[in-house]
């Protein structure tokens, strides 16, 4: 699955939008292991990538067929309405990693992800690590890393009837959820929302990780999103 | 998909949630009502939405006293609340709908979760796509527009003419009735799904007319298509595919980068018997 692969910025915008500003927010580094080759004590190895990466602080860690740090909840009473849980959970995505999956932690600067990958190359877990992210940041960090790229996958855009799209900011917050359980609507309501004051950005940002059911979306850039669009101060 | 009427009270909470748009509140019976032509079976709103429970009655006598007086209740946009959404017991073709659309359910042609296999994110260990091949990932419907297998059958008809190598464990190949033709069983044609990823692998000094084909075709389609590329670097990292990209006049901005940090820790004979 390519669920990281295409996210959204000016760099694809339909329209070339000249010197396109740079994403220094948004890294994502996932270990996935193979069936029959190195998926031996997996979950163990799942869970010891977690422990490394919430060393660095990611915004973000998810497991794939469970969810990422906040979820929706299924025993909610009225009360949620006026004092919700907010907080980010990260134990309860590392306790419920129960077999093959793919993990990932997401993280809003390009220190922090280099020193997780730094970090891993010298744990060595045996399984394949990948970093979804700007391809030249990517290649930076194998550089001063001193890993050496293995393979590389490049997203070259969209195509096909691009008319059917939302606009661009509405496509930056939806894309960060690349299995599109994260519908364009509902990105538009969050802004909609958070313009007419209803909701702050940090609320806005977590209704709409709670659909991103493997956990890659970035809490900390979609609320930069929303704030820019919003025009409020960061 | 379906939503439950005894339950449903028409918060429309639930509206926007849906990826294809495919909910809305009919005022004939002022509830909410899934499109099923449209639902691709994502689970999205079931799964997504937080529930509360709450007894349907008493929501609806609430409500409709706020409504009297103009009263805007500012609820929590991502809540259910009296647990309306129900999903359905999925039959042949409609549950390929759910087996592309839910990343939930792992596909019984790869085992794994998601639409496509593994690509080159576990390359390290599976030398899927080695040095001079290129791998393609084409994604039918991605992002939020949802595809229909005849929009995707018509791209990989067109592919397989040009002699490309559909990859054998991929979810779309599976449901071919003829990879040689890109042929898809015609019971499926008309099913909708959120995404379908098609892959393939070919040398790399054919990246250019390949991807002029899947530009050609993606203006023939009712759907979008997002394109990603891949190869393996050679011992120094490096790799030939960017620069034909670019000299192509692709957008190379953003990919994934398999660190080769992967390695086999099952030995050959117990391999062997694990396939």
């Amino acid at each position: 699955m390519t669920n990281t692969l295409h996210r959204y910025s000016e760099h694809y915008a339909f329209e070339p939008v000249p010197n396109p500003e740079p994403i220094q927010d948004d890294y994502i580094v996932f270990a996935m292991s193979s069936r029959g080759i190195n998926d031996d004590n997996l979950v163990e190895k799942y869970r010891a990538f977690l422990r490394l990466a919430l060393k660095h602080k990611p915004v973000n860690i998810g497991d794939a067929t469970k969810g990422g740090m906040i979820r929706p909840r299924q025993d909610m009473n009225p009360i949620a309405h006026w004092k919700r849980d907010d907080n980010l959970d990260p134990e309860q995505v590392i306790a419920g990693i129960d077999g093959h999956t793919t993990v990932a932690a997401v993280f809003d600067n390009y220190q922090a992800m280099k020193d997780f990958v730094e970090e891993l190359r010298t744990t060595d877990l045996g399984i394949s690590i990948n970093i979804s992210a700007p391809i030249d940041e990517a290649q930076r960090c194998c550089r001063e890393s001193g890993i050496s790229r293995h393979s590389v996958e490049y997203s070259v855009g969209f195509r096909g009837r691009l008319e059917k799209l939302p606009d661009a900011t509405t496509l930056e917050l939806s894309t960060m959820c690349g299995h599109g359980m994260l519908s364009a609507n509902f990105a538009r309501k969050m802004l909609e929302w958070v313009k007419e004051d209803r909701r702050t950005p940090e609320e806005a940002a977590r209704y709409m990780a709670r659909f991103c059911i493997c956990g890659v979306f970035n809490i900390a850039r979609a609320e930069r999103i929303i704030k820019r669009a919003c025009n409020l101060k960061s | 998909m379906k939503i439950d009427p005894y339950k449903c009270v028409a918060c429309g909470n639930c509206v926007p949630v849906c990826p294809m748009g495919a909910i809305h509140i009919d005022p004939a019976i002022g509830r909410a009502t899934v499109n099923q032509d449209e639902c691709v079976e994502c689970f999205a709103c079931y799964r997504g939405m937080s529930k509360e429970h709450l007894n349907p009655v008493m929501v609806r006598t609430i409500r409709r006293v706020a409504k009297l007086f103009r009263f805007r209740f500012d609820p929590e946009p991502d809540i259910c609340p009296t647990d309306a959404i129900v999903p359905q017991e999925l039959t042949w073709p409609r549950i390929v709908r759910r087996a592309f659309s839910d990343p939930q359910v792992p596909h019984e042609s790869t085992g794994i979760h998601g639409r496509g296999t593994a690509e080159v994110k576990t390359n390290d260990v599976t030398n899927r796509v080695k040095e001079g091949e290129a791998g393609f990932v084409v994604e039918f419907g991605r992002p939020g527009v949802g595809a229909r297998f005849r929009d995707i059958q018509q791209v990989t008809a067109a592919l397989a003419h040009l002699g490309v190598e559909f990859e054998k464990n991929n979810p779309v190949t599976s449901l071919m009735t003829d990879p040689s033709r890109g042929l898809i069983r015609e019971e499926i044609l008309d099913e909708k799904i959120l995404s379908a990823i098609v892959e393939i692998k070919t040398k790399l000094e054919r990246v250019p007319s390949v991807l002029k084909e899947i530009r050609r075709l993606s203006r023939q389609v009712d759907t979008v298509i997002s394109i990603g590329v891949s190869t393996r670097c050679d011992a120094e990292g490096n790799d030939p595919l960017r620069e034909i990209l670019e000299r192509e006049g692709y957008p190379t901005y953003r990919g994934k980068t398999n660190l080769g940090l992967g390695r086999v820790t099952f030995s050959l004979s117990e391999i062997n018997e694990h396939s």
